[in-house]
């Protein structure tokens, strides 16, 4: 039976989207079978993180409503075995979700897949709360800033009282801060809030501490998970983060300014 | 059918009764005018029945007792759990001799002339609601009729209400509004003060207003004069 977990955030452009291709991506190359389902009906997006734009056919939509089936809605990374992707409709609107549909289909995956990763839309609307209903886990995607943090808490206020776990009185649901765009530098100038304050205010376990990077943005623009870039810093600290997701207790990286060396200073950083 | 020009039923009607426990009719006026006195209002016209129950055999002269009561404006009707020539000399005063018989049992209330029902408040002890974890924001949490204890904090955009007092073991970020249907002697007690508006019975103070020394400190808020007076919550 597979794990369900939701990657959200309540605010915009936090990094929900690369978060849930480099999560996923990463739990299937450690040999679990895992699927990322886009919520963002009508704003797809995740098929263009993952580079599978031009293989989309049918979409979760589609298999809502019956007009395709699973198996063909699905498709399979090519990069990584194991790893499954079900795009959104983007000609669609949030609505098209129905809460039976959506429990259908993610009750036929859950036969077949160890993991499957709920890319939630931004907002608490419709669609976030659709993505979010079904979950085991959560992992908040949090930027270093007040409006981040602050939609961050009142999304962690809705997971405990709206998700089905809460409503059905079951154990509740987990949940995981992930810090993503984190500059130790602007911390340090007092720019951004540090890795303390966030959970100071959030008070849940910490996931992980993605730096800001400029990995991230060529990872975006070619189409490749950033996790597959095991050279990058913010690479491997999803790398890290997947670890900690699995069990293992791994110390926390990059959370510091880097002092740069001799040759560092001489040629640049 | 001609037209019927009364018709007689039973009925119950509540009316006070006067405990007499003494026939020293002075000094019944006397504290009697007192009373009456507290709630004039109340007293006029009313119909009053006269309880014997603790004069056991003691003569009364209900001629006079009835035209005190005329005096004090009451309207002696009738007596109740008199002796058989108590009741004699009540009916010789024009006076109802009524049945009455099962409170006679029961101790008369303490305060001699007390014909007036008093209500009782029972007290009950209503246990505080306790919210285990961090309130978030947008919640909003509401003790009706009792304390509040949050074991975590009150985010930023987060409110808790309460009718009594609200303790809260971690930072009060958000809102926090205690004695909410007017109770001056409520207070808020938090292990860090940070928040965007604190109200006591009415009175309130935003974000701005308490930006003082005990800004980010363990505090207690409570209402001083109509307004707010923040103390340190002291370390033992």
């Amino acid at each position: 039976m597979a794990k369900i977990i939701v990657v959200t955030s309540g605010k915009g452009g936090v990094g929900k989207t690369t978060s849930s291709a480099a999560i996923g991506t990463g739990l299937a190359l450690k040999g679990y079978k895992t699927a990322i389902i886009d919520f963002d009906i009508g704003l797809r997006n995740l098929d263009l993180i993952m580079g599978c734009e031009r293989r989309v056919v049918y979409d979760f939509v589609n298999v809502i409503n019956g007009e395709a089936n699973l198996n063909q809605a699905l498709i399979k990374d090519k990069r990584v075995d194991k790893l499954f992707i079900l795009p959104a409709s983007q000609t669609r609107d949030k609505d098209a979700l129905t809460r039976d549909g959506v429990e259908r289909v993610l009750n036929e995956m859950k036969e077949s897949f160890d993991y499957i990763i709920c890319d939630s839309p931004a907002g608490i609307e419709a669609g976030a709360m659709m993505a979010l209903y079904f979950a085991d886990e959560a992992i908040v995607a949090t930027n270093p800033e007040v409006s981040s943090v602050r939609d961050s808490d009142r999304i962690l206020g809705i997971l405990q009282s709206k998700s089905k776990r809460a409503e059905q009185g079951l154990e509740p649901v987990k949940e995981h801060l992930l810090l993503t765009r984190y500059n130790p530098e602007r911390v340090a100038n007092g720019e951004m809030l540090s890795v303390e304050d966030v959970q100071d205010i959030l008070a849940i376990d910490l996931l992980g501490v993605i730096p800001e990077s400029k990995a991230v943005l060529n990872a975006s623009n070619s189409g490749q998970p950033v996790v597959l870039d095991s050279e990058s810093d913010a690479g491997q600290a999803y790398n890290d983060a997947i670890n900690r997701l699995l069990g293992e207790i791994v110390d926390f990286r990059f959370l510091n300014v880097e002092k740069k060396g001799l040759l560092k200073r001489i040629f640049g950083g | 059918m001609s037209e019927q020009t009364f018709e007689l039923k039973g009925n119950l009607f509540t009316l006070s009764v006067l405990h007499l426990f003494s026939v020293d009719i002075i000094q019944l006026r006397k504290d009697l005018d007192e009373k009456i006195s507290q709630a004039p209002k109340f007293f006029i016209g009313a119909p009053i029945v006269i309880n014997l129950a603790k004069l056991q055999d003691s003569n009364v002269d209900f001629a006079v007792l009835k035209q005190t009561l005329v005096d004090l404006q009451l309207n002696p009707v009738g007596v109740c759990n008199g002796t058989e020539s108590q009741n004699g000399d009540a009916k010789k005063a024009k006076l109802s001799v009524l049945n009455y018989s099962k409170d006679s049992a029961k101790p008369a209330p303490s305060s001699s002339t007390n014909a007036e029902v008093v209500e009782v408040e029972k007290e009950v002890y209503l246990p505080p609601q306790i919210v285990q974890a961090t309130v978030r924001s947008g919640q909003q949490i509401y003790a009706k009729n009792r304390d509040l204890i949050v074991l975590g904090a009150v985010s930023h955009g987060a409110e808790v209400i309460a009718d009594g007092n609200i303790h809260i073991y971690g930072t009060l970020r958000g809102r926090a509004i205690a004695g909410a249907q007017g109770y001056e002697e409520a207070a808020i007690y938090c292990q860090r003060l940070e928040a965007e508006l604190v109200s006591i019975n009415g009175s309130y103070w935003i974000s701005d207003s308490l930006q003082g020394e005990l800004w980010g400190q363990a505090a207690q808020v409570k209402q001083k004069n109509d307004s707010l007076e923040i103390t340190a919550l002291v370390k033992g």
